[in-house]
């Protein structure tokens, strides 16, 4: 239950009062409730749970947090390579 | 996939892993409070690439697992009544209530039908006018936004035969009960990723500073539950007890204001009883009085019931971390996802399915000889 995909948005509507989408999971078309997340554009990436968006994934902090764990293991790896050549 | 696959890319959790071999001075013991990130760690071989001083304990965030007994005796009661149709996400469908399950109502007849969310139970409800349409709305903090705004598009659209079976619990009032008791092991935890999508992590402010430890928001991908066991190991060979967010991408401080105020709207907060754990104070979510029509135990009057848990089982003391799926006797031989005694052998986010399914016999056995063979190159 709380292994929610992130999903693309591909489309935005209304139904019954509800804003609603269409979002591709990895190819997979899927129906989603947006009434959470009313920033939502399409193209967007959104986590979704038993139907409903719960967030949109940030780009900048995806990049930033990605960027982070690199740096960690090139600076562990320049560690080891002085501790050979020392 | 974008956003899936860079969280699953074996060199940089390899080298992350590196990290938190170095940094490991001494024996510490994690509880991923999520039954998700369960399913993640022990489908992905991470309890098998860990150092050997870290011990994860798989905590009671499985919704499944703790709906109370008593509410699936009533879930049962409900379902084999011939107006209704009875609608669940499809992880309930095996739990054992007293005795049977909502499988074997379908068997005997009731109309048993699984949805992915409940506004599907709300077409149902449309589309059947002459049927009552319940829902059991089961779940922590991630499934109330969805379940309440079942209710009130169900109001909007003025139907009258739709209502909801309520079971919601929430994650801070568990961990109290966690690191309140005598027994607790747990000296930090990776909180939920998607409970904190909703309510934000504001709450585990006080929980870590009270009880001195580290929290630490984490997804649910090999790189970001690596991270996360990475920082808490940190904060506690530091001596901190923070709340740090490891999953930021998709998390804020605050959750999302929209779906909270949806909660506080159909949602207040009341006791409740755990299965496996018991009666929690101030644990869980029940519909508003205002809302009382939609209510499923208030619409169809179950009385003398008999709830009574398999005297085998000991998915209580799992769910708090105190023992382990292989501790059980009946563990894949009286137990299994085919024929489970306890909730915890059943869901996709039980600790014993997911030892049963990925063939952990016990805790660590068999960590030696599986190290490096998870399956974090698979997706």
């Amino acid at each position: 239950m709380c292994l929610a995909v992130p999903g693309k948005i591909t489309e935005i509507y209304v139904r019954d009062g509800l804003t609603m989408g269409r979002l591709d999971f990895g190819g997979v078309a899927r129906e989603a409730c947006l009434t959470y997340v009313p920033e939502a554009r399409v193209g967007d990436y959104a986590i979704v749970h038993v139907g409903f968006a719960l967030n949109l994934l940030s780009e900048a902090e995806a990049q930033a947090t990605l960027e982070t764990l690199r740096q960690i293991v090139d600076f562990d790896a320049s560690q080891a390579g002085a501790g050979e050549t020392a | 996939m974008k956003h899936l696959d860079e969280y699953r890319d074996v060199a940089l959790v390899r080298g992350v892993l590196a990290d938190l071999h170095r940094r490991v001075t001494r024996p510490w013991v994690i509880m991923e409070i999520c039954g998700g990130q369960t399913h993640s760690i022990v489908r992905h071989g991470l309890d098998q690439l860990l150092p050997d001083a870290i011990e994860l304990v798989h905590g009671p965030g499985c919704p499944v697992c703790v709906t109370s007994l008593e509410l699936i005796d009533k879930a049962l009661a409900i379902a084999e009544r011939p107006e209704v149709i009875f609608t669940s996400y499809g992880d309930m469908l095996r739990v054992p209530g007293s005795g049977r399950d909502l499988f074997a109502v379908r068997a005997a007849g009731g109309d048993v039908r699984v949805v992915y969310s409940p506004l599907d139970a709300v077409r149902l409800a449309r589309e059947n006018p002459d049927r009552q349409v319940v829902f059991f709305a089961i779940g922590f903090e991630t499934t109330a936004p969805a379940n309440g705004m079942s209710v009130l598009q169900a109001k909007a659209l003025g139907l009258q035969n739709y209502s909801v079976l309520v079971s919601h619990v929430c994650v801070p009032p568990a961990m109290h009960a966690i690191l309140g008791s005598p027994l607790n092991r747990v000296q930090a935890f990776l909180a939920a990723g998607h409970v904190c999508t909703v309510m934000g992590y504001w709450e585990y402010e006080p929980i870590a500073r009270r009880y001195q430890v580290p929290i630490v928001v984490t997804g649910f991908e090999p790189l970001d539950l690596i991270q996360g066991i990475r920082l808490a190991v940190e904060q506690l060979e530091n001596g901190r007890a923070d709340v740090e967010n490891a999953y930021s991408r998709v998390v804020t401080r605050e959750g999302n204001p929209a779906a909270q105020q949806v909660i506080a709207q159909v949602l207040e907060v009341c006791d409740r009883n755990w299965r496996g754990i018991g009666r929690i104070q101030a644990s869980g979510w029940k519909l508003r009085p205002e809302f009382a029509e939609f209510d499923a135990e208030l619409r169809f009057e179950v009385q003398g019931l008999h709830s009574e848990e398999s005297p085998l089982c000991i998915a209580g003391q799992i769910l708090q971390g105190l023992r382990r799926p292989g501790d059980c006797s009946a563990f894949g031989q009286a137990c299994t996802p085919e024929h489970p005694l306890g909730a915890t052998m059943v869901s996709s986010e039980g600790a014993c399915a997911a030892y049963y399914r990925y063939g952990r016999s016990s805790g660590r056995a068999g960590a030696e000889e599986a190290r490096g063979t998870g399956e974090m190159d698979e997706g």
